[in-house]
């Protein structure tokens, strides 16, 4: 439990570190979130200026190996399932390029024998040359496939452990490969050395207690930073939203919540991307341009051919912003921000297999 | 006049493209920097697209158009995206730039020499970011690049000339133009880093992300302006002492 102390001394240094970060997560912090919305935004404005990064969600296969409590992807969920052949993935992806998309994130449910790794890479050097980067966020894979699907054009690798706390990890991940704890943390580690260039993070809001998950997130972050200073970083804050398991978050974590979870990672590393995903509110994700997050997805869909087919069913979650590109980009010039549509290059992608030394 | 690889330029200020609100914005301010050569990130332009939102706002014919290869982790990195930029009608010269670290963008000296030296070879004019490290600086040199530019502090940070002490022994030593670039956070760093003999410097993110970038830009410019003019005009040396403004005082002796 933080004190007023170790909140107001957080808000000013220049290197709060983990216990920094703490404080900032507290109860304590809670009544200072305006003066953490003000260092927050200051610190975003100075390390990335007026930009924010956008990208798009491209969902391949809804199938699923897991059962887990929480998603509408679940094993045991009855939902239409689905698995788009190359070609589909492909008119996918270009109908996101025309709406003027150059940053794909490449989602699928963890189903190896579906959507495996000759699928992704095959695609990769399809969509490759035709987009700035190409990020996937799929069942994690070894470093030698990571470092297979980073020749093949894959830049960034998404990996969220959902909830660093062990045992309720094990009550809601009930079967599947994802049941295993540590082997998902250790992904982020295993794409970091195999070369990818960045790595994204994540808890997801509403499992556990968000203070704990931000602490955990924070120590995952900075031993990130120390044992692959190369590897650029993000995070992500998906918050728990109504899935077809009906899921009832067990710790519902409101928007004052994710604000100050979201200032706090921001006063504790400048330098890492942070996510603010369609899961949130139009209104909401209006109000937080500028001050902290510098990743916005836009027109998203999370079924499997939804872009080609809007009427198409099976949702991982359901979406809370539904604006198109032009709109969100709108809005964000309206408050003196550049919606950023490229921020890489294919030609960053090296030819031959990488290994990076820790 | 300040003169790089041939070139002559009026204004000893350089700019950025990066982190502004807009291109609008970022046009304006440039326009009233005064400055003729800006770099531009060549992960965030499509050269191929004359659409683009910044190169479609940059008039080649005057501002001298200088890529550079942030993102760059090693040496053939680098080497690829400069070659691709001068094959898509990018030019000759290039800010060679190669941060491996993410966080703190500082540059890796051993790629970019690697780098410059091949790049060199093939008839760029290479304007190298480095770190303020006068070795460093000399082994470009005689690699053959066109200018350093030795940081101030790391980029973005705003702190000024953190590195002072090494950057004077890079202009002492120097015999291309010296840049000084990345730090630079209000107008009082660019003028010492003129007054210090600097023979120019690069201001980016100061400028962008001003509360009136146009008006910074301005202020930036008159700055760079006002500590070259001190510079030429022969400042008086710092001492630790104190010194009588009647100089002659403890002479009075002599006969």
């Amino acid at each position: 439990m933080a004190t007023e102390a170790e909140v107001l001394r957080a808000l000013v240094s220049a290197q709060p570190g983990v216990s920094g970060l703490a404080a900032l997560l507290s109860p304590a912090a809670a009544k200072h979130l305006a003066a953490m919305v003000r260092r927050s935004a200051a610190i975003t404005r100075q390390r990335f200026g007026n930009t924010i990064q956008v990208y798009a969600p491209l969902y391949l296969s809804s199938f699923c190996a897991n059962r887990c409590a929480y998603c509408g992807f679940s094993a045991d969920n009855t939902i239409e399932r689905r698995v788009l052949s190359i070609p589909e993935a492909e008119a996918e992806a270009m109908l996101l390029g025309s709406r003027g998309f150059a940053h794909l994130l490449l989602v699928a449910g963890e189903a190896p024998a579906r959507c495996g790794v000759d699928y992704l890479a095959e695609l990769a050097m399809r969509l490759k040359d035709r987009f700035a980067s190409l990020a996937i966020e799929v069942q994690p894979l070894s470093t030698p496939d990571y470092a297979r699907l980073f020749a093949a054009g894959v830049t960034s690798v998404a990996v969220y452990q959902e909830t660093y706390d062990r045992d309720l990890y094990r009550q809601v991940h009930l079967a599947g490969p994802k049941a295993d704890y540590d082997q998902r943390l250790a992904t982020p580690a295993r794409a970091a050395a195999a070369g990818m260039r960045e790595v994204g993070i994540g808890a997801l809001l509403g499992l556990g207690d968000w203070r704990a998950e931000g602490l955990a997130l924070g120590l995952h972050l900075a031993w990130l930073r120390k044992h692959y200073w190369r590897t650029g970083l993000t995070v992500s804050f998906p918050r728990l939203r109504p899935a077809a398991g009906e899921f009832a978050p067990l710790n519902p974590v409101s928007e004052r919540d994710l604000s100050q979870m979201i200032f706090a990672m921001r006063i504790f590393d400048p330098d890492v991307g942070l996510y603010l995903s369609t899961r949130e509110e139009a209104r909401y994700r209006d109000g937080m341009i500028g001050l902290g997050p510098t990743r916005y997805s836009a027109g998203s869909c999370t079924a499997p051919g939804g872009y080609g087919q809007p009427d198409v069913q099976g949702e991982q979650f359901a979406v809370g912003d539904n604006r198109s590109l032009a709109e969100v980009s709108e809005a964000m010039r309206n408050k003196g921000f550049d919606p950023v549509r490229k921020d890489w290059d294919a030609v960053f992608q090296t030819r031959e297999n990488r290994q990076q030394a820790a | 006049m300040l003169t790089i690889a041939g070139r002559k330029f009026r204004s000893r200020l350089f700019g950025g493209t990066g982190k502004f609100a807009s291109s609008a914005v970022m046009k304006e301010a440039l326009a009233a920097s005064g400055c003729e050569m800006v770099t531009v990130a060549l992960r965030r332009v499509d050269l191929n697209n004359p659409e683009d939102d910044i190169m479609s706002v940059l008039d080649r014919d005057r501002y001298l158009f200088l890529p550079n290869t942030s993102g760059a982790r090693d040496a053939s990195e680098a080497i690829r995206l400069a070659r691709l930029a001068r094959a898509s009608g990018g030019g000759d010269w290039l800010k060679l730039e190669v941060t491996p670290d993410p966080r703190t963008l500082l540059p890796d000296p051993v790629e970019t020499l690697k780098a410059a030296e091949v790049l060199v070879q093939e008839g760029f004019k290479v304007l190298p970011y480095i770190n303020a490290d006068p070795i460093i600086a000399l082994r470009l040199q005689d690699a053959g690049a066109a200018a350093v530019m030795p940081l101030g502090s790391p980029i973005g940070t705003n702190q000024g000339i953190l590195t002072r002490f090494q950057i004077a022994i890079i202009i002492e030593q120097a015999r291309v133009p010296v840049i000084v670039d990345a730090g630079l956070g209000a107008p009082s760093h660019a003028a010492e880093a003129m007054e210090m003999g600097a023979d120019a410097v690069l201001v980016n993110t100061a400028i962008a992300v001003a509360g009136d970038p146009v008006r910074m830009a301005r202020a930036f410019a008159m700055a760079v302006e006002a500590g070259r003019m001190a510079y030429e005009a022969g400042l008086g040396m710092a001492t630790c002492n104190a010194a009588p403004s009647s100089p002659e005082e403890g002479l009075g002796f002599l006969r």
